[in-house]
């Protein structure tokens, strides 16, 4: 099992091969299951998320409470000065999932829920003027689930445990990496974009409305992705960042733990304990118990 | 171990990895262990699980893991109902578990045909889960493999004899745990496996004297 992304980085270059090529061949090589069977679980996850997109753009998917729902479409329609580019387009795509997600529509978690529409995002706002094929989509996918795995396994993933950080900040720096991979970067300029990102996103607290996955994580997820695009360009025009990849993961796991309950998916501080947030949460997001028959 | 699709997934409906679709799983769970769907089922929700589960749809997520749906079906939205119209009657209550307890746990106790059977498990994040208990043995399952639970009194060569059975029929064992109550009582085993028994390992498992219970929980997707 991988447990450092330097290790990954330096068995990649050692075998002449991409960072993503590299995922898949070490996945292969635990036994579990077989390359075919990864790459195509991989292809049915790329199939969901392009569903989860292109349902949430329609902009008639609204959550329970109402209160998130249509603003995908509106960031699609946008005329603002980074329109009609990677950028808008992902941060639609991210806003699109995340807006199905809080419908119980059905999405792929990568690696969560609360965070399942930066790495789609990220990577179909990318494709869209990059006509990247479902082959270098099904590398770019590898390439983020090998960097999940480390954070899994040296921090956390759970915003209950880690915050935020731990859920979308993890997905943006999943995908930066997987940005890199199917853009054509080096293994290691793939890891700078993971450091480079997840030092943006390093503190950032769990802190939704009545403990729902609704506000602030539709929108945390178009940041997120903005995060990721940041660390892509920045990582693929040669910036390389001082703190090596492992140590900023391990970062952030330590934060995670250092962080009070109140910013760890408890609804207890942040933007949901604002007046506001507490307002809206009584209204709208009753707190139901549950029900017994 | 995680592997790739347990970060580029679970395929599932929302809103919560942990609270929706790792939920799913723990009722998936319970239901194998007692074989099918249950008659009735009392599930007890700690932490987060009590806090914001409704909202999450934690509760409509166990319920459709107990009636056999997958994380990833969208009739999970309608669970409660359906479980009206199977005849499974699910009481839920919020509770709080003493000792270092993970935020997102559950303890569900079901009920079928005569048989009960009870487990405590956490939702871990990203969808992955882990048993800490059943029947008030300490286990450590998590799903990822085909599991069989063995119960069966606490003697030698109890092991040698069922991995014997096992591989009689090419099942391949990829972790195992013993654990007991106390020496000379019963001891629940746990054996992961590589791919799924064949009937005949189960009923050359069954016929052993010391083995008192044989279940089998398929992996979660």
């Amino acid at each position: 099992m991988v447990e450092s992304l330097l290790e990954a980085v330096e068995a990649a270059e050692a075998a002449g091969i991409s960072i993503g090529e590299y995922a898949l061949r070490t996945e292969a090589a635990e036994g579990l299951r077989t390359r075919e069977e990864v790459e195509a679980g991989l292809l049915r996850a790329l199939e969901v998320m392009r569903s989860a997109v292109e349902r949430g753009l329609k902009g008639d998917v609204h959550s329970v409470s109402g209160l998130v729902g249509g603003d995908a479409a509106r960031m699609a329609a946008s005329d603002g000065p980074l329109r009609d580019t990677p950028f808008t387009a992902a941060i639609a795509a991210a806003l699109a999932v995340q807006e199905v997600n809080a419908a119980m529509g059905v999405i792929v978690a990568a690696p969560t829920a609360g965070g399942a529409g930066v790495l789609p995002g990220t990577l179909l706002g990318i494709a869209k003027y990059h006509g990247s094929s479902d082959g270098d989509l099904v590398r770019a996918l590898a390439t983020a689930g090998l960097v999940g795995g480390v954070v899994a396994v040296r921090a956390s993933l759970s915003g209950a445990e880690g915050g935020c950080q731990a859920e979308t900040g993890a997905a943006a720096g999943m995908a930066a990496a997987a940005g890199v991979e199917m853009l054509g970067g080096t293994p290691r300029q793939a890891m700078q974009a993971v450091a480079l990102t997840m030092q943006g996103t390093l503190g950032l607290v769990c802190d939704p409305l009545g403990g729902l996955v609704e506000v602030p994580c539709v929108y945390r997820n178009a940041t997120g992705a903005a995060m990721a695009l940041a660390g892509i360009e920045m990582a693929l025009a040669g910036v390389g960042f001082p703190i090596p990849v492992d140590e900023v993961i391990d970062t952030m796991g330590q934060i995670g733990r250092e962080m009070d309950v109140r910013y760890r998916e408890t609804a207890g501080g942040g933007l949901a304990a604002t007046p506001t947030g507490r307002k809206l949460a009584k209204e709208r997001l009753v707190q139901l118990k549950p029900r017994s028959k | 171990m995680v592997s790739l699709l347990d970060i580029i997934g679970p395929v599932m409906v929302g809103p919560s990895s942990s609270h929706t679709a790792g939920a799913c799983r723990l009722g998936l769970i319970a239901r194998a262990l007692v074989g099918g769907t249950p008659e009735r089922a009392k599930v007890e929700l700690h932490g987060s699980f009590a806090r914001t589960g409704v909202g999450h749809g934690t509760d409509r997520a166990i319920a459709g893991g107990l009636l056999g749906y997958q994380p990833d079906d969208e009739r999970l939205r309608e669970s409660l109902a359906a479980a009206d119209a199977e005849g499974l009657a699910i009481a839920f209550e919020n509770i709080k578990l003493r000792g270092e307890v993970h935020p997102n746990t559950t303890r569900i106790t079901v009920w079928r045909g005569g048989k009960q059977a009870v487990l405590t498990g956490s939702s871990i994040g990203a969808g992955r889960i882990l048993v800490t208990a059943i029947d008030g043995f300490p286990v450590d399952v998590t799903g990822n493999y085909t599991t069989l639970v063995l119960v069966a009194h606490d003697e030698p060569g109890i092991v040698a004899q069922v991995a014997t059975a096992l591989a009689a029929e090419h099942v391949n064992l990829a972790t195992m745990r013993v654990s007991r109550r106390q020496k000379g009582g019963d001891a629940i085993h746990i054996y992961e496996l590589d791919s799924p028994p064949q009937e005949g390992a189960i009923a050359r498992i069954l016929a052993l004297k010391a083995v008192k219970t044989a279940r089998v929980i398929e992996r979660v997707a």
